[in-house]
């Protein structure tokens, strides 16, 4: 596959995330800069924390002057469920040797949504996909949170206003695709719980961080189970099962 | 440069190091070594998960609110988003054209917001 050949492919894998990143970040900048913000804080921020909801978050923060320790502890609670993204692409970006520092600092939902649902295409290397993949829908935020910025308060916000519904759109278009590969049930009703639980029990804001962790020990919970419904023809290693203790230097 | 602008620059870095230290831990963790078979098992279950609990995120506001049972939606707010909803997803089984899924969606959430 040619070099332009694989960067169409990429490009129209991410045009979900252009449209969702470009609308959403233009809502941040034009956000950003009429709350009274200098205006290139908004790309800054989309290139140092490139990561949506924190940024919204932070804005009101930094106008009421709050403290570096209040910003970073709430960046973490919103962004804890990234500490286990990772783990469906350490496989994944093994091979990516060179560009994966910046594929982890560049992981967020939207690309992590696209890097575990679409494949690279036949004959093109993955690290190369990920990358243009990764690098594109960066740039549609940054851009977007840039001319949202540099635009202030000259378009009327009632002309963007619901314009955000795409990123509804695109989590909900991931999800299909998502059942679509991966039919197995449990996990969807697990997480459904979850979210329904977590609502209950610690509301809207912490959502995210509650629903996931509650998510994450039913399905380990659930293990046993699952296992024994789906006990024949998975590839089990072969009986020499090593002990491998992970983190030992093996360059 | 006053004060605030300083300490938003402080503040801006200081939530990027976060962000990044959170997207690397598993990568530092496990990123050498093979991944212990539970957390295979979990990072497997991982993306239907994080799809659904986003997609539910994204609906919250449906949901009563406290203990009040207080709507924050209007009926027409909540028909506003669940129908373009329910299209998007019902666009993306037939087709699987996922520009035509959001793009419909979205507009048709527009011109329901403007509407009501």
């Amino acid at each position: 596959m040619t070099r332009s050949a694989l960067f169409r492919f990429a490009f129209r894998t991410t045009i979900p995330v252009l449209l969702g990143y470009s609308t959403i970040g233009l809502a941040y900048g034009l956000l950003l800069a009429t709350s009274g913000l200098p205006w290139w804080l908004a790309p800054l921020s989309s290139v140092v924390i490139y990561a949506g909801a924190a940024q919204f978050m932070s804005i009101p923060l930094l106008v009421g002057g709050a403290g570096v320790a209040e910003i970073a502890i709430l960046t973490f609670l919103v962004n804890a469920r990234h500490l286990v993204y990772g783990l469906s692409l350490i496989k994944p970006f093994g091979e990516a040797k060179r560009v994966r520092p910046y594929l982890v600092y560049a992981l967020t939902d939207e690309t992590y949504g696209l890097l575990t649902t679409v494949k690279a295409p036949e004959g093109a290397s993955g690290a190369a996909f990920y990358g243009l993949v990764s690098a594109l829908d960066q740039s549609y935020w940054v851009l977007g949170s840039l001319v949202g910025a540099v635009a202030g308060s000259l378009v009327p916000a009632s002309w963007t206003a619901g314009m955000d519904f795409a990123l509804t759109a695109l989590f909900i278009v991931l999800l299909v695709e998502q059942i679509k590969s991966s039919p197995k049930a449990a996990p969807y009703l697990v997480a459904l719980a979850a979210s329904i639980i977590a609502l209950a029990i610690a509301g809207p804001d912490r959502l995210l961080v509650i629903a996931i962790v509650l998510a994450m020990v039913g399905m380990l919970a659930l293990k046993p189970l699952l296992d024994r419904g789906a006990k024949n023809g998975s590839g089990s290693a072969s009986g020499a099962e090593r002990e491998e203790s992970h983190g030992e230097g093996r360059a | 440069m006053n004060a605030n602008i300083l300490n938003s620059l402080v503040a801006i870095f200081a939530a990027g190091l976060v962000t990044l230290a959170c997207r690397a831990t598993p990568f530092i963790l496990f990123g050498s070594g093979r991944i212990p078979p539970f957390l295979d098992y979990l990072q497997r279950a991982m993306p239907p998960i994080v799809m659904t609990v986003l997609v539910f995120n994204s609906y919250k506001m449906l949901f009563p609110k406290g203990p009040s049972w207080n709507f924050a939606a209007s009926p027409m707010d909540a028909l506003a988003l669940l129908l373009p909803g329910v299209i998007a997803a019902l666009l993306q089984f037939w087709k699987r054209n996922a520009l035509l899924s959001i793009v419909g969606a979205t507009a048709l959430h527009m011109i329901m917001t403007r509407l009501a």
